[in-house]
């Protein structure tokens, strides 16, 4: 029965694991797979051309900083709004409310970026705004400062939705023998939550907290990819656009497969420190 | 001192619980304000959209962008294509992860090998070849240009797997001894008495599944060359930033042709991205139930 699986994994997600070896070697295309093997051996070359390359470190950068900036108001928004969300007794309200912000989660985006350029483009919404002002015409999108505002802006806008319900899950997990309790010793609302709530949902903003320090490599392709243009590179180019424009358009792929490479290991280093650290602070286990 | 059944509810509570639900109401309308103001241009006259005057009322209503994005054989082409591809990537992720899930939901007492196999799947979260060997992989086992390509490396998904076998594992042993007792051989168990009630998780793979493929765009980039082999989604990503009046200035049908005067490229293209996330809202309902679902599941541990 594992008979498939093992063999699928095996073959795309092992095969491209020792297909690496191609960043150590200057890859002859036209051996194809057995290229792997047989290409010519160049050592640390492709990884000085990397690390020499004024590209890479503003790359590096820039995706340290989206993902701190997207780390931190992720981290932030979703739980005051569940805690408010929370407070809502009503519970047709509070379901509407709910459906109405985990929707963005669900939509792609390719989806969202159209729907971005539409609000902030040249021709849009905003700028309509603008004129009817009589300010001048302003493209948020190829601006740095508000481009970087509109990838953290519109992060939050498709993801905190999303992780709100996990911690409403909490919430609702709380003994509601402690809120008796707090109030027969005179707390109100407010010091219920900073005394009751909040510690009880403590374990999974924990988790939450650490588990995110695992994706700090990860800037957000998909939405980067979609949004950015040539006069935000300097701060929308992370390492994952980077490796698909100069490794896979320009087809330099042991180029690519050495930035990947430094990608994977650091990740995979942030990941297992993030597993360790969870398992420890909050006894987590994935399996 | 207050009165007994009163004891968290003060007038300060009260204004705050009014400010409160304005302020989440308020919070909701604005997550889906963009999807109103997108369906609003997809509506309205092109002129008026081209001087972002169209806000959450379409301004001179017209279908004219939706008949120039129908009149487009590109986009039925690609809109078969994923249709395809989800119903071909749902039944393969489906059968594979059920597969696997049920082996390693065995104790491993019984099953010894076990904890090497959920190593060998997991392994592949912490650590990948990364784009370009992966790309390379896909292209010389000759799946690249075809839809296999978007649906068979990914099918052995690790969580899916994780998420079925702990539920799995907390289904009750006595249903599977009764039938080894009967005779039954794996495959039958499995079958006929585990998969008939695992319905929620298959439920919430199945619809996770459904979406990750409908809205993935970046495979179809990546492994078509062909553009008639694009999914729907690489196809609106590939004319996100051209000038779409074009399309249906190519079309040969003069009405289509002249529908332009009404339209823009901002109109088709709003018409487009709705239409792409159509289905989605759609399904949405069921999702956000399966959901909440899945997350409980997810905390079951065996």
């Amino acid at each position: 029965m594992l008979i498939p699986a093992v063999v699928i994994v095996f073959i795309y997600h092992y095969l491209p694991m020792f297909g690496v070896v191609i960043a150590f070697e200057n890859y002859d295309w036209s051996k194809g797979l057995n290229g792997f093997w047989t290409s010519q051996f160049v050592g640390w070359a492709n990884f000085n051309r990397v690390f020499g390359d004024p590209e890479f470190s503003q790359a590096l950068l820039n995706t340290l900083r989206i993902s701190v900036l997207k780390i931190v108001t992720m981290f932030f928004v979703p739980i005051i709004v569940a805690i408010l969300l929370n407070e809502i007794r009503n519970m047709f309200a509070k379901r509407t409310i709910q459906t109405l912000i985990y929707l963005p989660h669900f939509l792609s985006w390719v989806v969202l970026a159209g729907i971005i350029t539409n609000l902030f483009g040249p021709d849009g919404v905003i700028n309509g705004f603008r004129s009817s002002l009589n300010l001048e015409p302003f493209n948020y999108l190829t601006d740095n400062g508000s481009f970087l505002a509109i990838l953290i802006g519109s992060n939050i806008w498709k993801e905190f939705g999303f992780s709100t319900i996990v911690y409403l899950a909490a919430i609702t997990g709380i003994d509601p023998g402690l809120y008796e309790a707090a109030m027969v010793d005179g707390a109100n609302r407010l010091q219920q939550t900073w005394h009751v709530t909040l510690p009880g949902m403590l374990p999974i903003i924990v988790l939450q907290g650490v588990l995110s320090l695992g994706g700090i490599l990860n800037a957000g392709f998909d939405q980067i990819y979609n949004l950015y243009s040539v006069p935000v590179y300097g701060v929308a180019d992370v390492i994952d656009t980077l490796v698909f424009r100069k490794g896979f358009q320009g087809g330099d792929y042991s180029l690519g497969a050495a930035m990947g490479l430094f990608n994977a290991v650091c990740g995979m280093a942030l990941i297992v420190t993030s597993y360790m650290l969870a398992k420890k602070v909050a006894h987590y286990e994935i399996f | 001192m207050r009165k007994h059944g009163n004891l968290n509810r003060s007038r300060g509570y009260d204004i705050f619980y009014g400010i409160n639900l304005i302020f989440l109401t308020l919070l909701a309308l604005l997550c889906v304000a963009p999807l109103l103001n997108l369906l609003s241009l997809s509506l309205s006259a092109g002129h008026y959209a081209a001087a972002g005057k169209v806000t959450f009322w379409p301004i001179e209503p017209t279908t004219a962008s939706y008949e120039i994005v129908f009149a487009n054989k590109v986009f039925w082409n690609s809109l078969g294509v994923s249709v395809e591809r989800v119903i071909l990537g749902t039944s393969l992720t489906l059968v594979v992860n059920i597969l696997t899930s049920y082996p390693l939901s065995m104790d491993s007492s019984y099953f010894h090998a076990r904890r090497y196999y959920l190593w060998y799947f997991f392994f592949t979260t912490l650590f990948s070849g990364g784009l370009i060997p992966t790309f390379l992989v896909v292209k010389f086992t000759g799946l690249y240009d075809t839809i296999w390509a978007l649906v068979l490396p990914g099918c052995a998904n690790v969580w899916n797997c994780i998420l079925m076998l702990n539920f799995f594992r907390q289904l009750p042993k006595e249903l599977s001894e009764a039938a080894v007792i009967d005779g039954a051989g794996h495959f039958s168990i499995l079958f006929r008495i585990i998969v008939p009630i695992s319905k929620p998780v298959l439920a919430t793979v199945t619809l996770f599944t459904m979406v990750g493929h409908w809205n993935d765009w970046f495979g179809g980039m990546v492994y078509m060359s062909t553009l008639s082999h694009y999914p729907l989604q690489t196809y609106l990503q590939s004319i996100l930033h051209i000038d779409l009046t074009q399309i249906a200035l190519s079309s040969v049908d003069f009405r289509i042709q002249e529908k332009i005067q009404l339209a823009s490229s901002t109109t088709i293209r709003s018409a487009m991205v709705f239409v792409t996330a159509l289905p989605i809202m759609m399904v949405y309902p069921f999702l956000q139930k399966y959901f909440t679902k899945g997350i409980v599941l997810g905390s079951v541990k065996g």
